[in-house]
């Protein structure tokens, strides 16, 4: 191309606000930083996925976000997802057991059974996930708030199927930090929220060393509005400060480092996006082995889920989001992740129903079974474009997370309300682009067409659930060995005012099926609640 | 904006949802427009609703509710509009609100509901247009 050609070009700049050419050469990934970071599969620094023959080896696991209603319903669904071929599961829990709230709260009012399966206790996880092999099906549980209760939960009940808690796999997000931040599940105030975080992993490192307690999410700050630089820094920066608190409690950092994994979020330019995770595995990595030192290769591996974000799918022209969808799951598989889910195409309008579900599990089988993708292991190393990209993301990351350093450190910004603040301008930013036609979504500022209401079946809201919630809820409040109960809720409170780990006084109380509301109460006495730093 | 007051919204966030992003787009959206902005901040009963909107003495009320829940939240904040003497403020609602359940709201009092891809600009006009 001629000089004066390209001078005729618009200047191109992707969302992280790296500035894109029209085509690269050799060149430009020596000046962005050179091919030595590249390495191989398998190997320090990791960019080219953490194991050697990835999904020669294993796709990856299939996990769509599911639960409404009774537990009893959420099985059903479960069961429907296992048979269609899904190989873990992701539970949704609705409001009240996200904040802590049984389902008789007067808070809780019209919310019980809503978002996501309703949980008072113990009972509720056995309903939950009976018929399920927890050996075979590993299970992610999106609870942050309430995660010590859930968490402690699931050991239980898994103990009670007869299952190893020390070989137990599965995943809790329990991501607090990233909560003030988006999506809002908090109940206590940062300091003994923080806390908490690192009593579960304490605790798993010792009592359940193969599960994973966290699952640090850039996801939710990238649908709040952050650009996928400041995503995946910002994650970083959370992580960090988890494993500081736990070095601080005496932890080494090669006894825990493997058990976190993280969440993120696709959507939006394609080779960003897997610049954003090669640059991310490679820069964790050495964050891993340059600051904390740490020796073993498992503590230096960014284990992620990196899904289909909703934020980039559309209310108008749904069936379009189909077709985004098995983008985003092409650019997951590029980008090497271990765990992939998608927003299905109805989201925007409702809970998925069984055929939008079944759906995006099809997405992703058809890229394991059809085309090549599990064949060779990160398929777009040494193209001129993505090494140079990848090289200048890392850049970026790395500049947000000196940023946030300079401001004191993330929890200080979190706590402040700074970090929100910068996601909710950005977002506003974003909307502002897209008004304005800058920015371009089909069928929603070009390409639109009349629509009558969209073809899109609305899950049933089951009005029953509640009702029959709240009615075994009493029933078994009336059943249970209440003495015990209270005896158990006192050593939780006694664990929490000597500010030792709560974990095992937890798990003590769900086994007496004491209940989500009455163990967030306890913890409340303790430690407060939060005060949200009211910005826009 | 008779008298040169500035018309005073009061934007809130009932319920459990956590989901805050237009929430606060349109708060800043509406400042920026030039009106008196109040944000609630997340999970406000209808009550502390209709306390805020009596004490800030505001011309408009506009809930955000993402969880599905809009339903029952209006209806009992309908009542508390009552009991506070506040039915002729401006009521909005805005959210992931199903077009079967727009009529439900209206008939409850909702002036207007404004689904989620609403630009901004049509929420500004519709209250320039109500509230003179």
């Amino acid at each position: 191309m001629s000089r004066r050609d390209e001078a005729d070009l618009k200047t191109v700049f992707n969302e992280s606000g790296v500035e894109i050419k029209p085509v690269y050469a050799a060149t430009d990934v020596e000046q962005s930083g050179g091919w030595d970071g590249i390495g191989s599969p398998g190997e320090f620094p990791f960019t080219r996925g953490i194991h050697k023959h990835m999904y020669r080896k294993q796709p990856w696991t299939m996990r769509q976000y599911a639960g409404f209603g009774t537990p009893e319903e959420t099985n059903r669904r479960f069961g429907y997802l296992i048979a269609n071929g899904q190989t873990g599961l992701n539970v949704a829990f609705d409001l009240p057991t996200q904040v802590g709230l049984d389902s008789d709260d007067p808070q809780a009012e019209g919310e019980v059974g809503r978002v996501g399966m309703a949980v008072d206790t113990l009972k509720d996880f056995e309903i939950a996930f009976e018929g399920i092999d927890l050996d075979k099906i590993t299970v992610s549980l999106t609870i942050n708030g309430a995660a010590a209760i859930l968490i402690a939960m699931y050991f239980a009940m898994a103990e009670k199927r007869g299952y190893d808690v020390r070989s137990l796999r599965g995943t809790a997000q329990n991501d607090i930090l990233k909560e003030f931040i988006g999506r809002g599940t908090w109940i206590f105030p940062v300091a003994p929220s923080i806390k908490l975080v690192g009593d579960t992993i304490l605790y798993c490192a010792q009592s359940a060393p193969r599960y994973s307690p966290v699952s640090v999410c850039g996801y939710h700050i990238r649908e709040s509005g952050a650009n996928p630089a400041q995503e995946m820094a910002y994650a970083f920066c959370i992580a960090k400060a988890y494993m500081d608190h736990v070095l601080e409690r005496g932890l080494k950092i090669d006894e825990f480092a493997s058990r976190l994994s993280f969440n993120f979020d696709i959507h939006g330019d394609i080779f960003e996006q897997v610049a954003k995770f090669r640059a991310g595995r490679r820069l964790w990595a050495r964050i891993l082995k340059e600051e904390y030192q740490a020796q073993e290769p498992r503590s230096l591996w960014l284990r992620m889920i990196a899904g289909g974000g909703g934020g980039g799918l559309t209310r108008e022209q749904p069936e379009n989001n189909i077709v985004r969808g098995a983008y985003y799951a092409l650019i997951s598989a590029l980008s090497g992740t271990q765990t992939m889910a998608l927003c299905s195409y109805d989201e925007a309008y409702t809970i998925p129903s069984e055929k939008a579900a079944r759906i995006s599990l099809r997405t992703m089988q058809i890229l394991i079974e059809e085309m090549g993708l599990c064949n060779t292991v990160d398929p777009l190393a040494g193209s001129y474009y993505v090494e140079t990209l990848t090289n200048q993301m890392e850049e970026r990351i790395r500049a947000v997370m000196d940023e946030v350093d300079t401001r004191g450190g993330i929890v200080r910004a979190i706590a402040e309300g700074h970090i929100q603040n910068a996601v909710s301008r950005e977002a506003f930013e974003n909307l502002r682009k897209l008004e304005r036609g800058e920015t371009r979504k089909v069928g929603v500022n070009c390409y639109r067409v009349e629509e009558e209401q969209p073809q899109v079946a609305f899950h049933p809201f089951n009005e029953g659930a509640c009702a029959e919630q709240i009615e075994r809820l009493e029933r078994l409040r009336a059943e249970r060995d209440n003495p015990a109960v209270e005896s158990a809720l006192r050593g939780v409170l006694a664990e929490a005012k000597a500010g030792r780990n709560v974990m095992p006084s937890v798990v003590e109380a769900v086994k007496a099926y004491a209940t989500v509301g009455e163990l967030t109460r306890c913890l409340v006495e303790v430690y407060g609640r939060y005060d949200e730093p009211v910005r826009f | 904006m008779a008298g040169g007051k500035k018309t005073r919204v009061l934007v809130a966030k009932p319920g459990l949802d956590g989901h805050d992003v237009g929430a606060k787009i349109v708060a800043r959206a509406l400042m920026q427009a030039g009106f008196d902005v109040i944000y609630t901040g997340l999970r406000k009963t209808p009550e502390e609703i209709a306390r805020s909107a009596c004490d800030e003495d505001v011309d408009v009320l506009g809930l955000s509710i993402l969880s599905g829940s809009h339903i029952p939240i209006c209806r009992r904040l309908k009542a508390l509009l009552q009991e506070h003497d506040l039915t002729d403020i401006l009521w909005l609602v805005g959210g992931n609100i199903p077009q079967k359940d727009h009529e439900e709201l209206k008939a409850l009092g909702v002036d207007a509901v404004f689904a989620v891809g609403t630009p901004t600009h049509a929420i500004i006009d519709f209250i320039r247009e109500r509230v003179s």
